[in-house]
């Protein structure tokens, strides 16, 4: 006899990638209810994102969770249905066979064939990650111990002058987070949304609809840089510039993490990337390049969503 | 075959030293320096699970409520290496001196003084690498990866090399032994395809550990001379290059990562054929899916990587080669349900432990896959996803593999039954905890949660309270482990037969139990139907 319940030979590849693309959708539907940028309580699956690219690792995720759930599905199955029909208390009386070169073949090539199909989902999404070529804008990330400083690089073709600020932990959540502070993490926010250890004094805005080239880097160790809402993180080394590229679609506020211990305050060093508006954005960047003394007036409109209370005037790191 | 050592039958440590310091310190014998090795590691296990607790208390909750976050990386940092190199490692060395000198019928292991001192170093190591906790200062903190330049920002960076470096040179005279024995050891008869796969797995194991270890050795002592000595190897600044530490460090770290595995791929495969009193299926392919998983270790290092802005052309080669793995991986999953399939099963500790490992083994390899697509990578990279699909492999893996050889061969150790009935308990208790430890951290992940941060989002506030609660649960659960030890070794009434297991076949089930001190004086006389894997050419 053979092994029966894993799977029949008679099925085709195709009939696999099928269920596997069905499975995916069952899983995407089911976990995507409140997929939004930000992370959100009871949240079971990956955000979508907002960018152009950002559908890529949520595409493949589904796709390569779906298929994981259909292949656990036929071996713990068919575990199952072993334990039950092959048990000595059932009266079962062990067989001798040992060898099935047939099935033997056909578990090595089926998984195979799945791999394939994976791998060139994945090429394709790495493919155009990696082109970060045409960008009509360059950020300069910089990660310290333990906060980001951006600059702003050029713009639409046009070099930028002197624009670039630290960015920290808000003042709110940095209270908040002392231990035994006593203060509630939940009574952390801003507009409306709990922004506890995800909101800092003075977010990057940049527009949307525009292809933005990121150089990262680090002045003292390793950290890395991830606002799951732009789909991907990247780390930044000292010694090493890493490019990435994001193309957002949609204005709104994305909040990140550092992603690589980067020493005690690892965890309170918040990423805000604030998408607005072309329009709003060229408002913006004028009034950071006028001279510093006009420029508080400027901050409140642009500048935060929250507690932004950092001088807007450029900061020479 | 058993005639060789039935003499001793009523003395099991007849020859053994009387003097409690010559028995246990100076010696040269596998069965009790593989104890020792056991012992060792569940202290070890201990040690590194309060670490734990430490961590799952800090995050029980939003907010600081407990710790300061440099002390929250000590224990992150802590708890890896405890576990790594003083749970995990020395119970597969311990496992492999007990029993693979009894499953090829060799009278003990073929170095047996570099054997007691491969495990004496370990002691002296693990000494060394925690005092740095009462150390102003602290201890390392930047994770066990030890990345550097953050590593080199830790005053006890020095023990932690020396540690490191101990425990390499204990690692490696243990693989040298292994391999020794192994090859110049067996009795006339057992071949190399006759073997159990228990003893194939640590060869290959054995063979990885000295591939790598001293791998491992130069990255560590390349941040010694960087730190202490003004070298540049990691630094920038200097001329250095701070990713070159991790190509090196991931070049020992991956093959780490199947040498706590492949030992237990070997234990499963020992364990399901006897419960379910049936030969294993595809003998031959499950040794061929362990040496190809071990070839494959060698080149998939950068997929640790992915974030660092590595070439395309090198991310696209590190995901087809880690995607590759997940085939001899299925092969082995899909051999240990055929095995099952048409068996007379029958569910002791030891077998429900096997098929839990089987499972959750299974789930932490979909997550790996999973892993292994760049793109998705690039959300998942350095978040409890990935600290969800490690402790599946590590924990529901490793340490339910070795939770179930001990289950499996204790009366052969001590001469009694363990109970049966707390054994259940334990296994249930830590099953089902084990799950709601790290089930929900794939959650975490996935909706953005960094690993290795002491506070988070009130966003990912009611996973992290449910994974807590499984921590405790499950952290308590082992001390039920521990009492089925304390109960089996002291305080059993119940004697084990020799065979112990109604299904068992092999050598080590033909010498009386408990194995008296010197077994297989005279090589044994090999019937291929009394071993587990006798008839392979069929």
């Amino acid at each position: 006899m053979t092994s029966g319940g894993i799977r029949p030979d008679g099925i085709k590849p195709a009939f696999f990638k099928r269920a596997a693309m069905a499975a995916a959708a069952v899983a995407g539907a089911l976990f995507t209810g409140m997929a939004l940028a930000n992370p959100k309580p009871g949240q079971l699956n990956m955000t979508r994102g907002v960018t152009e690219w950002s559908s890529e690792p949520y595409f493949l995720n589904n796709v390569a969770l779906g298929v994981c759930v259909v292949i656990g599905v036929l071996v713990f199955g068919a575990m199952f249905i072993a334990m039950f029909r092959f048990r000595k208390s059932r009266g079962a009386v062990a067989e001798k066979w040992s060898h099935n070169t047939m099935l033997e073949i056909v578990w090595t090539t089926i998984p195979v064939i799945i791999l394939i199909v994976l791998a060139y989902l994945a090429t394709g999404g790495l493919t155009s990650f990696a082109d970060t070529t045409g960008s009509q804008m360059t950020v300069k990330v910089t990660g310290y111990q333990w906060k980001w400083r951006y600059d702003y690089v050029d713009y639409q073709g046009k070099a930028i002058d002197k624009v670039g600020f630290m960015s920290k932990l808000d003042d709110q959540s940095n209270d908040t987070r002392q231990l035994g502070s006593g203060l509630d993490p939940n009574a952390v926010k801003a507009d409306g949304e709990q922004t506890y250890l995800l909101d800092v004094d003075k977010p990057l805005v940049v527009p949307v609809d525009t292809k933005i080239r990121f150089v990262i880097t680090a002045d003292d160790v390793i950290h890395s840089w991830w606002v799951p809402a732009l789909g991907w993180k990247i780390d930044a080394i000292p010694g090493i510039v890493n490019a990435a590229w994001a193309n957002i679609k949609t204005p709104g506020t994305y909040r990140g993490q550092c992603a690589e211990l980067c020493g005690q305050d690892h965890g309170f060093m918040p990423i805000v990337v604030k998408a607005v508006s072309k329009e709003d954005f060229a408002k913006w960047l004028a009034e950071q390049q006028k001279p510093a003394a006009a420029a508080p007036a400027a901050d409140a409109s642009a500048g935060a969503s929250a507690s932004a209370t950092a001088p807007a005037a450029p900061t020479k790191g | 075959m058993a005639h060789a050592a039935t003499h001793d039958h009523h003395d099991d440590h007849h020859g053994a030293p009387t003097n409690f310091f010559t028995r246990w310190c100076m010696s040269t014998n596998h069965k009790d320096i593989g104890t020792l090795y056991l012992i060792f590691s569940l202290a070890a296990f201990f040690v590194g699970g309060s670490f734990a607790m430490v961590i799952r208390a800090e995050l029980f909750k939003p907010g600081m409520q407990l710790v300061q976050p440099y002390f929250f990386n000590e224990m992150t940092t802590m708890h890896a290496l405890v576990m790594i190199f003083g749970a995990i490692m020395p119970a597969f060395v311990g496992l492999g001196n007990w029993m693979i000198p009894l499953m090829i019928g060799a009278p003990d292991m073929a170095l047996p003084r570099m054997n007691n001192l491969s495990f004496w170093i370990l002691p002296f190591a693990f000494a060394l690498l925690l005092s740095t906790l009462f150390m102003p200062g602290g201890s390392p903190a930047g994770g066990w990866t030890m990345y550097p330049p953050l590593s080199l920002q830790t005053g006890s960076l020095a023990y932690a090399v020396f540690a490191i470096h101990l425990m390499g040179i204990s690692s490696i005279m243990g693989a040298i032994n292994i391999i020794a024995t192994i090859l110049n050891m067996r009795a006339p008869g057992m071949d190399l395809l006759k073997m159990p796969v228990f003893v194939w797995s640590w060869l290959i194991t054995a063979f990885l550990l000295i591939a790598v270890m001293p791998v491992l050795a130069g990255a560590v002592t390349m941040l010694l001379t960087d730190k202490y000595f003004g070298t540049s190897f990691f630094n920038a600044a200097g001329g250095g290059d701070p990713v070159l530490y991790q190509h090196i460090f991931w070049f020992f770290g991956h093959p780490e990562v199947y040498i706590m595995i492949l030992p237990a791929f070997g234990i499963i495969s020992e364990i399901v054929p006897t419960f379910a009193r049936k030969p294993i299926f595809g003998y031959k392919a499950m040794v061929f899916a362990i040496a190809a998983i071990a070839f494959l270790s060698f080149i998939v290092w950068a997929h640790h990587m992915f974030a660092v802005g590595l070439p395309l052309g090198a991310e696209i080669f590190f995901m087809y080669a880690t995607m590759l793995i997940s085939v001899p991986t299925g092969i082995k999953v899909f051999n240990w349900v055929s095995t099952m399939w048409g068996g007379s099963m029958t569910f002791e500790t030891p077998m429900l432990f096997a098929i839990a490992f089987i499972i959750l083994f299974t789930i932490g390899g979909f997550s790996g896959l999973m892993l292994a697509l760049v793109p998705a990578d690039f959300q998942y990279h350095d978040t409890y996803f990935v600290v969800a699909h490690f402790h599946y492999v590590l924990v529901t893996g490793a340490a339910f593999a070795i939770m179930a050889a001990t289950y499996y061969w204790l009366p052969k150790w001590t001469g009694h039954m363990y109970s049966e009935t707390w054994g259940k308990v334990h296994f249930w208790s830590s099953v089902i905890s084990v799950n709601v430890l790290f089930f929900p951290q794939h959650f975490l992940g996935l909706a953005g949660m960094p690993r290795r941060i002491p506070d988070y989002n009130v966003a990912f506030a009611n996973f992290n309270m449910i994974s807590s609660i499984g921590g405790f649960w499950f952290g308590a659960s082992q001390l039920i482990f521990l009492g089925v030890i304390i109960h089996a070794v002291w305080f059993s009434k119940k004697k084990a037969t020799d065979r112990v297991w109604e299904g068992a076949k092999g050598l080590e089930w033909t010498v009386p139990s408990p194995a008296p001190f010197h077994t297989f004086e005279l090589p044994p006389v090999i019937r291929d139907e009394e071993l587990a894997h006798g008839h392979v050419e069929d």
